[in-house]
């Protein structure tokens, strides 16, 4: 494993196909009475969120606390932060407290990786989400909730997604998600097709390895999986798209749209939703709607990072043996 | 003022030849000349050029002394061997009035280092609404020929032609900084294929094409000269052949770090490669490279932008634009241009001395390296090999994207009038 977690696109696929293997492991944990494992005792790991982001937060969290680590959180509005102190002051005055890990969440792309990279200080980092570049652990989370669907529980440990064929909708040009998916997914197999008006697709897609098209609906019927990624109101203020209702008519998902997927698709949103826009409370609610399954699963894929990248120089074991010594 | 006799250096890079100063000015160019009287510098296998002249440079005080100061901003341009830098208008207050520029003016001249010509602000605080008194600071002391409201771009159509018109009167230029503004809200670097994976905002070429565009047919519909600062598209360059082959009286401007970085940098996520216009492609820098050769680029200018460390040792999204570039200007023209087969020495001293000099109306500089010319001299080692290392700078600033980079080329020495700013590589 590496050493850090920044990019969807630094993983290999035994790199993922071991991470959600370990996650399996990992959501057996959250099946017993007990939830808790004694594998990062004594590790202190520092939530550091420059952004507002309360259900990653609390992800993270409580993936930290069923491995028994010490969890720090720092949230930058009202620190010293919202004070001008920069970005490299306030992660060497984590480190100087014995942090061992950060995980960060930060507006501006590449956070993570100048932290990493740069030399401030020696502690792993992993990206809960930078910009509008990556949030790795989302896209792993997604990846395994459709290996799970898709593929099986048990049927699908040491699998990837060879073949599946996933539509992301929405606003690709701010989302981070869409990135790391577009990464992940491409290097599970899965064969990707973004759906966006062209306002929200950016400029130099033609590289990703995926395909792009203007039209959900003949998109649909193709798709294994359907994800509905969040597009902020604002954005028509900016004109990507002239009003709300346009923009539902024409990329939002509503029942009738899904009687158009095959039967055995999912429908899944990385939340927070917005009901009524690309996605109506109908769907939403239906079983075909993962979206309360990938908040669970949410956490014990951070766990499996987390233990796999902090597990220190052990082999990755599973966990329940772990456990047994 | 004592004689030097430079002996044997390649005259714009043609025969060898010694070179006497006396004085303030060259005394004779020949071949076996007297060293009575005289200190000798032996530049056997140097290049003597006419000394440099930078028409973008910012040298930040007033207001930001932090960065940069006339002292240290000219000691730098010596050592990269300048012998004039016209010095942008966007510092702390605004050179948009006669006493600023004279202020710059006379704080370069007390310096000595190197003569610093004041460029004046076209809007008042650059904000693009009304004209700067441009007749004043041209009637100052500073003498101020060239007009820019570099780092912010004229964008309202009207302004522009205005000022085009208007410094008409006392041969004046504009210097447009080319950015359309709504098209770069929120732009970091170059939209294309490495902004839309590494989710950084873009800074589209159009912003920059469309501008020229509109400012060449503006400059030929009122029978003006407009200068284009850093130009960085190879669109750009297409409209700028096409606007000099209609005869529209147009002139531009590359910077070195176009001429050799691409937007591939930025992957890095390193500040240090974060400047305005931003690293563009391959393509765009062998275009730039181009049309550098042919003249349809006329000058390289530096943009020379120091910033204190804390401004690039952050994140990319709050790090602040721009780049040093006075100290390896040089060296990178020779790797890109010369080395290349792009240029000969005798159109670098074109490039980077008699083409701006020309344009800034920069008086005794770049002239030729002949009898009775006044010495603004730079003696070039052309066989050096370095590696760049930010602690050797003259600059106060360090923001170099060069760092531990190895470039060709060396400035021995540096002569502003018959004085040595520069000798032996170090400053005088």
């Amino acid at each position: 494993m590496m050493r850090h977690l920044i990019s969807a696109a630094d993983l290999t696929r035994d790199d993922a196909v071991l991470i959600l293997d370990t996650a399996e492991e990992m959501a057996r944990v959250a099946d017993r009475p007990i939830k808790k494992l004694p594998t990062l005792r004594g590790r202190t790991i520092c939530n550091l969120f420059f952004e507002d982001s309360t259900r990653t937060r609390i992800s993270f969290e409580a993936a930290e606390k069923r491995l028994s680590a010490d969890v720090i959180n720092f949230a930058a509005k009202g620190s010293s932060v919202s004070k001008g102190e920069s970005l490299k002051d306030t992660a060497q005055t984590l480190e100087a407290m014995g942090v061992d890990a950060v995980v960060i969440r930060h507006g501006a792309s590449g956070a993570p990786f100048r932290l990493a990279t740069s030399g401030w200080i020696d502690a792993p980092v992993i990206n809960a989400g930078d910009g509008t570049h990556q949030h790795p652990t989302q896209a792993l989370l997604d990846a395994f909730t459709m290996r799970r669907r898709l593929v099986g529980r048990d049927a699908g440990l040491g699998k990837d997604l060879e073949g599946r064929r996933v539509t992301l909708v929405g606003d690709v040009l701010h989302s981070r998600v869409a990135r790391s998916n577009v990464d992940l997914l491409h290097t599970l197999g899965a064969q990707v097709t973004l759906v966006a008006p062209p306002t929200l697709v950016p400029v130099g897609v033609e590289t990703w390895p995926c395909e792009v098209s203007y039209d959900l609906d003949s998109v649909l019927p193709k798709s294994d999986a359907v994800m509905m990624l969040r597009v902020q109101r604002e954005r028509m203020n900016a004109a990507f798209f002239p009003t709300e209702r346009e923009y539902s008519r024409r990329y939002g998902l509503d029942g009738e749209r899904m009687a158009k997927m095959p039967e055995h698709a999912i429908v899944m949103h990385p939340g927070p939703m917005v009901r009524g826009m690309e996605i109506t409370a109908e769907v939403a609610d239906s079983d075909r709607c993962t979206v309360v399954e990938q908040v669970t699963n949410g956490v014990s894929v951070r766990m499996a990072v987390l233990y796999l990248l902090l597990g220190g120089s052990e082999p990755a074991t599973a966990p329940t043996r772990v456990e047994e010594k | 003022m004592s004689k030097i006799l430079i002996r044997g250096a390649k005259v714009l890079g043609g025969e060898a030849q010694d070179v006497l100063v006396d004085g303030e000015t060259i005394a004779e160019v020949g071949t076996g000349l007297s060293a009575e009287g005289a200190t000798v510098i032996e530049a056997a296998g140097q290049i003597l050029l006419p000394g440099l002249v930078d028409l973008h440079t910012h040298l930040r005080e007033p207001g930001r002394e932090d960065s940069e100061t006339v002292l240290t901003g000219t000691r730098a341009a010596a050592s990269g061997g300048y012998t004039a830098v016209f010095a942008m208008a966007n510092t702390h207050p605004v050179a948009d009035t006669a006493g600023v520029v004279e202020q710059v003016y006379r704080l370069g001249k007390e310096a000595g280092y190197c003569d610093v010509q004041p460029i004046g602000a076209v809007t008042v605080g650059l904000e693009g609404r009304k004209l700067a008194e441009l007749g004043a600071m041209h009637d100052s002391a500073a003498g101020v020929t060239v007009f820019s409201d570099d780092g912010k771009c004229v964008d309202d159509a009207v302004i522009m032609r205005r000022a085009l018109e208007y410094v008409k009167a006392f041969g004046g230029v504009v210097a447009q900084h080319a950015q359309e503004p709504r098209l770069t809200e929120g732009a970091q670097m170059n939209e294309g294929i490495v902004s839309a994976e590494l989710g950084l905002g873009g800074w589209p070429a159009v912003a920059e094409e469309s501008i020229i565009a509109r400012d060449v047919l503006l400059a030929e519909h009122v029978g003006s000269r407009v200068h284009i600062c850093h130009l960085s598209t190879a669109g750009s360059v297409e409209i700028v052949r096409w606007a000099k082959s209609r005869g529209i009286d147009v002139t531009a401007e590359v910077t070195p770090h176009h001429l050799l970085l691409t937007d591939e940098l930025v992957r890095t996520y390193n500040p240090v490669y974060k400047v305005n216009p931003p690293l563009r492609t391959e393509k765009d820098v062998l275009a730039l490279r181009e049309a550098l050769a042919d003249g349809t680029i006329d000058i390289v200018a530096t943009d020379h932008a120091p910033h204190p460390h804390e401004d690039k040792d952050c994140e990319w999204a709050a790090a602040a634009m721009g780049m040093v570039g006075l100290e390896t200007a040089l060296s990178v023209v020779q790797q890109t241009m010369v080395e290349t087969g792009h240029l000969d020495w005798a159109g670098v001293a074109d490039r980077m001395s008699f083409a701006p000099a020309r344009i800034g109306r920069a008086t005794g500089h770049g002239r030729p390296v002949s009898a009775g010319e006044p010495a603004n001299l730079v003696l070039v080692d052309p066989a050096y090999r370095g590696t760049v290392d930010p602690a050797d700078f003259a600059s106060r600033s360090r923001n170099t994207p060069y760092e531990g980079r190895e470039l060709p080329g060396r400035v021995t020495h540096t002569f502003l009038r018959g004085r040595a700013t520069v000798m032996d590589g170090k400053l005088a």
